[in-house]
């Protein structure tokens, strides 16, 4: 699934990252926790996520992973966006909460990875 | 690569926000010397998670990385609590953390069995009121 996709499916705004929209995405994450985020390598995910702080980047960064969704409604800082330029991750954000939006990203044939209980 | 490449790094243990740029730099470091991408990713998410325990639990600390053709060694060193029990802090889902540090997205009890997953060794030497220093090795 391509970040414009992602971006389309979940009816979200791109807070940064016009030249990442054809960036393919394998797999996705739903998660708060940055440390289960880091527990389990996915392939090439998308992270969604309700947090915002620096780390939710620096773990994205650390995983290889290749778009960020932000859910209901959360805004990153601007210390948080000339991060993620740094490191070249896009930047998505949605109104939906975490359960729909990860629900839409399923429906479109997104499954978890890189745990032996996800489909 | 044939000589071997050593970095210090220290680590602010009062800026959450900047925890994880030693992180950062070594996964370049190593990205770029040409370590296969499944060693540059778990020596970047093991060393990231212990950087954040140095920033979260031990005030910051010191981070030494050694990389030769064979491997990468880091050594994190601080001078904080210590850690009362190894064994039960090596358990999913145990952590002293306190619920600010979970606000924050850590602090859910998979830092140390994160780090042991995804490295080829380690080994924690800690002292109560004294501090705590751990090895990891990555196999290139």
């Amino acid at each position: 699934m391509k970040v414009s996709e992602i971006m389309k499916a979940l009816n979200a705004e791109l807070i940064y990252g016009e030249d990442f929209l054809d960036r393919e995405v394998y797999s996705a994450c739903g998660s708060d926790m940055m440390s289960d985020v880091l527990a389990y390598v996915k392939e090439q995910a998308v992270l969604l996520t309700g947090l915002v702080n620096p780390q939710v980047v620096r773990t994205a960064e650390m995983m290889d992973m290749r778009c960020i969704v932000f859910v209901r409604g959360k805004k990153p800082d601007e210390g948080m966006i000339e991060l993620a330029k740094e490191k070249g991750i896009p930047l998505l954000g949605s109104k939906r909460e975490m359960f729909t939006s990860c629900g839409i990203l399923y429906e479109h044939g997104l499954r978890g990875g890189g745990h032996p209980y996800n489909g | 690569m044939d000589e071997i490449i050593r970095q210090h790094y220290d680590v602010d243990g009062s800026d959450f926000t900047r925890a994880g740029e030693a992180s950062g730099k070594i996964k370049k470091t190593l990205k770029d010397i040409g370590f296969t991408p499944e060693a540059v990713r778990k020596t970047a998410i093991a060393v990231y998670e212990a950087e954040i325990n140095l920033v979260i639990h031990a005030g910051g600390g010191e981070i030494d990385v050694e990389i030769t053709p064979e491997h990468v060694r880091i050594v994190l060193t601080d001078h904080g609590p210590g850690i009362e029990n190894v064994e039960l802090a090596m358990q999913e889902g145990y952590s002293t953390a306190p619920d600010r540090i979970r606000a924050l997205g850590f602090g859910a009890g998979m830092g140390l069995p994160n780090i042991k997953k995804y490295t080829d060794e380690m080994d924690i030497q800690t002292e109560l009121g004294v501090g705590t220093v751990m090895t990891l090795k990555i196999n290139a």
